[in-house]
Order: C-alpha cells, then structure tokens, then sequence
C-alpha cells in the first residue's frame, strides 16, 4: 500500500498588506515528504524553521493571513486512494477530522475548553464517530482512559482542576480515542519535566503500535527524536534539508546543519566543548538566495550562494539537499 | 461548594461596602451646604398653607434625622443610618402627609420593570448579534446592524429618548408617549391593563435598548475574535465539532463570562439612563420621582430617592455576580 | 506617539472622520471668541425667526441668534467636558498606574474603593448635590465632583495595561539593566499606556459632555450660562417644538450628536489600533 500522506512541493506563504507595504513570510518553501503506514516520522529543526506552520498546513488548519500558494497534500487512510486534503468538501473532511487524522497541539495548557467539563470534549469530538448509544460511547471513553492509567473522575472535571502533565495525557487520550490512522503531534513534550515526559513518549510509543497509526511528530528536541522516531526529516528555514531513518541519520548526517544538531547533543563521558553556530536563521521575509544555509555553513561555496540545491537521494532511504553533500564532502 | 462559598462571602462584603460608601456620601453632601437646611424646608412646607401643628413637629423631627442636625456629629451619623436601616424618611413635602417609603414603593415597581425589560433585551440581543458578527466576520448583515448599533450607541439617552419622542409623538403618533398604563385604567392582573402596560413601556424600552445594544455588540464582537484564535477554539476546529456546537459551547461560553461582569459595572449607567428615559416619557418610576422631588423642593423625597436607588443597583449588581461562577467555572478557585 | 497618530489619519477612515468633525465643532466653539452678541444677553434681536441670510440658524424665543448661542454653548460645553476629563485622568493614572504596579493587598484595596465608584449609580448622587448647593453650583464645583465620580472605569483599565507591562519581559530586563522604575515606567511602559490614556479620554469626554447635557436640560445646573444642556432647556421652557421653532432644538441637538459621534470613531479607532488581532485583521489577516 502506498504511503498514508504524501506532501508533494508545497508552498504556504504569509501574504500580509500593512499600511500600504505587501509583505511575504515564506514559511513553508516547496515541501516534498512522505510518511508511510505505521510509522513514526519526526520533524526536527529550531524555532523559526516553519516545522509548525507546516504541520498546520498539513493539517489544513491554516488561516489567512497565510495561504497555501503552491502544492498538495494528499491523504491515503484505507489504502484505497489518496485524496487532497484541500480538495475535500465540508461534510467529507468533518468526517476525517478526529475518525482517520487526529491532531495533538502544542501547550497543554489552553488546548481544553475552560469552561465545560472534560466529558464535553470528548462527546464533542468523538461521540459522532463511533456510532454508539451515549452509555456506552462514556463507558468506552473510560476504558481507553484506563488503559492510560487516567482514572474515569478525571470526566468530570475542569480543565483547570488537573495538573499539567495530565492534562497532556487526556489530549493524548482525546487524540487516541477513535483510533485514527494519522495522529499529528506537535511538541507534545516541551513545557514537561523530564520524568513527565518520559511517560507521555511512552503512551505514545505504546498506542502506535497497538494501533498501527502513523504520527507525524515535531520537535526541537533531539533526545526525543532519537529515542521514538523510525524516520526524521531535518527543516531549515522553510525546508526540507535532510530526511533518512533515524539511525543512519544519527551515525552519518549528511548536511552540515543536521551535524550540528547532532553535534551539540550532550554525551555522557563525552566533555569535548560544544560550538553554537555563527549567524542566526534567516529572515523568512527575505531569504539569502542560494542554500538559505550558506551564510553560516563551514562547507559553503560559490554554487550555494547561487543555486538553491535540490534533494537528492544520496544512499538508500537518505536524501539531501546539499551542494557539498552531492560532492561526497563530509560535514 | 467550598470555592463558591468563598466568592459568595467576597461579593457580599463588596455589596456590603458599596452600600455603606454610598450611603455615607449621600450623607456628607447633605452636610455641604452651610444654610440651616431644615427650617428653610420647614417654612417652606408651611408656606403652603395649613399644616397641624402635629405634622410639623413631625416633619421636623425626621427632617433633623436626615439630615443629621440636632445632637453631637457621631449623634447626627447614628440618627442618619438608624432612619435608613428602617427605610423611614419621614413625610414627603409634596405629597404631604404621604411618607417618602409610599411613594417610594409605588415609584420602584415601574423603574425595576423598565430596567428589568431594557437590560435583559439589550444584553441579549447585544451579545447574541457581537457574537455572530465576530465569528462570521464577512456577513454585511451583521456589519450594517454594527455600524447601526455602533452610531447610536454614544449619544446620550437623553437625545435619543427626546428624538423618539418627537417620531412617535408628533410625527407619525402610533405610541404612547407619557404614563405607565392607559389614563383612567384600573391596575390589575388583566389582559386590558396589561396591554395598555406593554404599550406604554415600548418607547422608554426602546430608547434604552438602542443605547445599550450597541455596547455589548462592540463588546462581545471584539471577545469572540479573541476567543476564535484561543487554542481551545482552534482545537475544536481541527476535531471537526459542528460549527454550532463550537458558536455555542466554546466561543459563546467563554466570551460572555467577560460580559457579565461587564453587566454589573454598567448597570450603574443603564439606571442613570432609566432616569433620563422616564422624565422623557413621564413614566411613573424613580427617575420622575426624583426630579419632581427636586423642583418641588421635597428634601426627604431626594434623600429617599438617592439611598433605595443606591441600595437598589447595589443589589441588582451583587444578583449578576453571583450568575457568574455558573458560567466561568475557574473564579471558584481563586 | 505622533508617527501613529499620522499612520491613524492616514490609513484609518474612522479616525480621519473623528479628527476632521471634531474640527469643524472646535472651529465654531473658537467663533463664540468673535461673536457680535454678548451670549448672556436675551432679547438682542427679534425672536422667533427662521433661519436667513442674516440669521444663519434662526433666532430663539428669547431673542438671540441661534448660531451665535450655539457657539457660545459648544464652547462651554466642550470646556467642561476637557476640563472633567483632564482632572478624572489625573486620579485614573494614580489609581491604575499605582495598584497595577504595587500590586498584593494595595491593589486589592484599590480596586474595591474602585469598584464602589464604578457601581454607585452617580445620577442620583449628583441630582442630591445640586439640590444641596442650589445657587452656590458652579461649573467649576460640578466638574469637579464628576471628576471626582467618573474616574473609576478607566483606572480600571489603566491598571490592566499596567499589570501586564510588568510582568513582561523587558520590564525585568530593564530593571535587571540598572534602569530605576521612574525611567522604566516613563521611557519604556508610556508608549503603552498613551493609547489606552487617550481611548479612556475620549469616553470620558462622552460621558461628561452628557452629564451636562441631561443635567442641565433638566434644569439642574446653572442655565444661565449657554451650553447645548442649556439651550435644550430654554427650548423647551418656551415650547418650542409645539411653536414650531424647531430649529432653537435641532441645531444644539444636531452639533451634540457630532461631538459624541466624532470622540466616540476616535476612542474606537484608537482601540483597534492597540489590539494587535484587530490590526491584523485590517491587514489582510481573517
């Protein structure tokens, strides 16, 4: 079967006009990726690399002032066809929505509405899927609450009556309860301690194998990527610079930035003094041309500043967009 | 149960508060003047002709109570209050023998109604028309109904009661434009009588409305698309909840909360408003009481007046605060 | 400051309206200053006229030319609702500035005698002043007692902006710089609280302007004096909508309505214009 999402050369630009300046953000600059059946991908790079306005334009969550300007985005659930999410009308993606693609937001702490209890949301959310009578739909709901070691009383409360880290767990349990094919995550451990956040990457590690999803999961965090994803995707300033599964990405990154991100992981017995990069990332408004790397690249040469280099396939399963990369020179 | 009880204890205090501070300022102004205010009343409620003499030991006596002259300061302040707690404020000078508490009780019912009517119509339609418009922001229906709402929301309700008087009164004369009810009508619980009331309460209603509504819808316009970018909201929307259910349960819930308490730091001002409204309309209620009293140069009446007004919105407020825990579940912790 | 008061003339059509009404109303309230008739005068010239070449609004019933009192009267009442709102600022900032900056019980003290100012209904209180002083009111004492009154709303939201600023970031940055909290809270937190000071200034402004205005057309302030309250009043003492002098009532009604429709495009253009969401939205955003 083919893959459940393949994004093929997507643009998602912020397109703002202030006081009679036209103004483009190119958040999302010609994304190509795809993520396979029962598989974790993750997404890594720093703050402003456009991971999470690209996640949210996956999810078609996506607002003016920013719009998709070029590409799509096509969603395969049963094996029967992939289908462009953008293409989808109303009735068709409310269906989708929560039953076959599920989303785990950023911030636990506003993701829950304030003011009703947390039976509301998940009534709100999953009730119309499951096509059972309400006792039973609850009883079901307290069931996979137990399964993640959330006791059935947590229903009645309010979203300020539960602490940070359960909290995360019921939006884990929310996302989880219809048993979606997709599960976007976005951060779901920053902001947690590291004991919490042990436990929530194993609930997660634990329902995807249970349920053969995919999760498309993003994070600054490299620690966190090493120890759950099958395949990690590195994005820089609106692109896509490397892609390989984690290990051969991990043993032998080949761009220069991915080194760095590894490079700068702490290693126990390991005392050698960690570097930080010169420069700071580019301004998505306007982008050095070339490789938008360039300017901060020990490798850089004269056909970065000119070309923006393509992704190729430099080993199996392990593309790159990197000039120097397709030149064997290693980072 | 234990968090409501802390904020029930909290806003009782504050009511408690506002009442004493209101009631001590309307005390102190009666101190302002240096004029010897009670023989000046009383001359003047002899100069209308014949009054017992019994009467007038009366009206003195509650007029030096009120106004706190006779005996040391601290004497002065404790007579004042003991007068208020009992709700006596003597005999009014223009309707005497009539004591000011009659009067009163039968002025109240008409203001309270109006009030009542006015503020729940332009609260909710207010918040019911901002919260659409805020949420379905290119609908022109609902932006003209703003700009509408909007234009007439500043001036004063004075003018608009006056301008409505003059369209409804002289212009094209469909209303009724003085007194509560029907001349000649007798009070009961019949379908005439309260038809005649209905009628009657239309264009005060009504002037109050048009000022208020665009208020709230300015309010609750500029909540609702603050609440529309909260994650909750946005959440909600990538879960694929029915647009209705997300208007209703999520935005509509969490930005009304603000708006109740916004009700209660208005109500104020919408009395203010009911006062003007009904020297306009000649409707029977406090506001004309009041300013006949004025006029007539009836001390006890204005006193009167002031303090159940004072005491009156207090409580009116106290009652929405304590509607708010229902909606917004989280001031209990506090 | 002054570079967003040029980008609001330019861009924002709402503020341009206010500013250019407001300055037609300031241009005939600084006419009063040139008048030809005295304006405590009555019986100056024939009464009962309707508006002509010579008399551009009509004459009253008691004999003044209703273009000229108009004038005089803006101008009071425009000098009264200035003056309320300077004073009621002063103790607004003092009251907001201070419990949102000192915070803990001070706050919570503040903001009960706050809410006590905001829940007292203040008609009745005013209505039993005057009763109280009769010919000892004077503009000056009526400015003061509803500056005295009309502060507490916004030295809430003066608090509000001041709570925010000081937990934000470059407030402990700039302590921890050496910056004393004088200089933090004049260069850095003013730009801040300018905008809300001037929206407050316009509603307050609203608000005072009809206070006099209800006041004195029930006859409860010093009617001698023109202002618009005033010539309402006058209006109606001599019936004059029943006589058919409507032009006595319409052109002080008229001249109102602008000024509460030009301070109140000014107040809300000046509120979109600190909330960055609704910014956003004229930008193209929604």
């Amino acid at each position: 079967m083919g893959p459940v999402l393949s994004v093929d050369g997507l643009k998602a630009y912020y397109q703002t006009r202030f006081f009679g300046t036209l103004r483009e953000v190119r958040a999302v600059d010609d994304i190509t990726l795809e993520v396979r059946r029962d598989e974790i991908y993750g997404l890594a790079g720093e703050s402003s690399s456009g991971k999470s306005t690209l996640i949210k334009t996956i999810a078609r969550a996506i607002r003016p002032p920013l719009n998709v300007v070029a590409g799509s985005v096509r969603f395969d659930f049963g094996g029967q066809g992939a289908h462009d999410i953008y293409a989808l009308p109303a009735a068709e993606l409310a269906a989708t929505r929560w039953r076959h693609l599920s989303y785990i937001m950023q911030g636990s702490m506003n993701v829950l509405n304030p003011v009703r209890r947390i039976r509301h949301s998940f009534v709100d959310f999953a009730y119309r899927h499951m096509a059972l009578p309400m006792p039973a739909f609850l009883r079901r709901v307290e069931e996979h609450l137990a399964h993640l070691s959330l006791q059935p009383a947590v229903l009645d409360s309010y979203p300020h009556e539960l602490s940070g880290g359960m909290r995360q767990r019921v939006t884990i349990a929310l996302a989880t309860v219809c048993r979606p094919e997709f599960i976007i995550a976005d951060e779901p451990t920053t902001a947690l301690d590291v004991v919490v956040q042990k436990g929530v990457l194993g609930m997660i590690r634990r329902l995807q194998r249970e349920m053969g999803s995919s999760v498309l999961f993003v994070t600054h965090d490299m620690a966190v990527h090493a120890n759950l994803t099958d395949r990690l995707g590195i994005m820089y300033a609106g692109r896509l610079v490397e892609e390989a599964p984690t290990r051969d990405l991990f043993r032998r990154p080949l761009h220069p930035y991915t080194a760095h991100l590894i490079r700068s992981l702490p290693r126990i017995g390991d005392d050698a003094p960690r570097h930080g990069l010169e420069g700071k990332p580019p301004s998505l408004a306007a982008p050095p041309p070339g490789c938008r790397f360039h300017p901060r690249c020990p490798l850089a040469m004269e056909v970065c500043r000119r070309e923006v280099p393509a992704m190729r396939e430099l080993a199996p399963g392990h593309r790159v967009a990197c000039h120097a990369a397709e030149q064997g020179m290693l980072p | 149960m234990r968090g409501y009880a802390v904020y029930l204890v909290k806003r009782l205090l504050q009511f408690a508060l506002v009442v004493f501070v209101g009631i001590n300022v309307t005390y102190l102004i009666t101190h302002a003047t240096p004029i010897d205010p009670v023989e000046q009343t009383i001359t003047a409620a002899t100069s209308f002709g014949t009054t017992s003499p019994e009467a007038i030991a009366l009206m003195r006596r509650s007029l030096q109570d009120l106004y706190g002259t006779g005996g040391g300061a601290l004497h002065q302040w404790l007579a004042f209050w003991g007068r208020i707690v009992v709700g006596d404020f003597g005999p009014s000078l223009s309707a005497f023998p009539t004591p000011v508490s009659t009067l009163i009780r039968r002025a109240l019912p008409w203001t309270a109604g109006l009030m009542l009517v006015a503020t729940v119509l332009s609260w909710g339609l207010g918040n019911l028309l901002g919260g659409l418009a805020g949420y379905y922001r290119r609908n022109q229906l609902l932006k003209f109904a703003g700009i509408v709402a909007m234009g007439v929301h500043p001036v004063p309700y004075y003018i608009v009661a006056f301008v409505l008087l003059i369209v409804f009164g002289y212009v094209w004369p469909v209303l009724p434009i003085t007194g509560a009810y029907a001349q000649g009508l007798q009070p009961g619980f019949t379908l005439e009588f309260a038809g005649s009331v209905v009628r009657h309460s239309l264009l005060p209603a009504a002037s109050l409305v048009l000022v208020g509504i665009g208020g709230w819808f300015m309010g609750m316009r500029s909540l609702v698309s603050n609440v529309v970018t909260e994650d909750y909201t946005i959440y909600a929307e990538l879960a694929g909840v029915r647009r209705r259910r997300i208007l209703g349960s999520y935005v509509m819930r969490n930005a009304l909360a603000p708006q109740v308490t916004g009700l209660a730091m208005t109500l104020g001002a919408i009395f203010n408003g009911a006062i003007i409204t009904e020297q306009v309309f000649g409707y029977p209620g406090l506001g004309s009481l009041l300013v006949a009293a004025v006029h007539a140069g009836d001390y006890s009446l204005v006193i009167g007046v002031t303090t159940v007004s004072i005491l009156a919105v207090s409580f009116a407020v106290l009652l929405v605060d304590l509607l708010y825990p229902l909606l917004d579940p989280r001031v209990q912790a506090r | 400051m002054w570079k967003i008061l040029r980008d609001l003339l330019r861009y924002n059509w709402e503020f341009t309206t206010g500013v250019v009404l407001l300055g037609i109303v300031a241009v005939i309230a600084l006419l009063s200053f040139v008048s030809p008739y005295p304006p405590l005068d009555v019986y100056v010239v024939a009464p009962d006229m309707p508006p002509s070449m010579e008399h551009w609004l009509g004459t009253t019933s008691r004999g003044q030319d209703v273009f000229w009192q108009l004038s005089a009267a803006i101008r009071n009442t425009l000098a009264f609702g200035i003056v309320v709102a300077v004073l009621s600022r002063v103790i607004a900032l003092t009251v907001g500035l201070f419990a949102g900056y000192a915070g803990g019980p001070v706050d919570r003290l503040l903001m009960s005698v706050n809410d006590t100012f905001i829940v007292v209904p203040i008609f009745p209180i005013l209505v039993l002043f005057y009763f109280v002083m009769r010919d000892q009111m004077s503009w000056a004492l009526l400015a003061l007692v509803a500056a005295c009154l009309g502060w507490a709303y916004d030295a809430r939201l003066i608090r509000s902006v001041a709570l925010s600023l000081k937990t934000r970031e470059f407030t402990a940055q700039s302590a921890f710089c050496g910056m004393g909290a004088r200089e933090i809270v004049t260069r850095e937190h003013m730009p801040y609280v300018m905008p809300v000071v001037f929206t407050t200034t316009m509603n307050n402004m609203n608000w005072s302007i009809g206070l006099e205005v209800t006041l004195s057309v029930l006859g409860f302030t010093d009617v001698n004096t023109p202002t618009i309250g005033g010539m309402i009043y006058w209006a109606n003492q001599h019936a004059a909508l029943v006589s058919g002098i409507w032009w006595w009532i319409a052109a002080p009604v008229a001249l109102v309505v602008i000024v509460f429709i030009a301070l109140f495009l000014l107040a809300v253009s000046m509120n979109e214009y600190i909330d960055p969401r609704s910014r956003l939205a004229r930008m193209g955003g929604g």
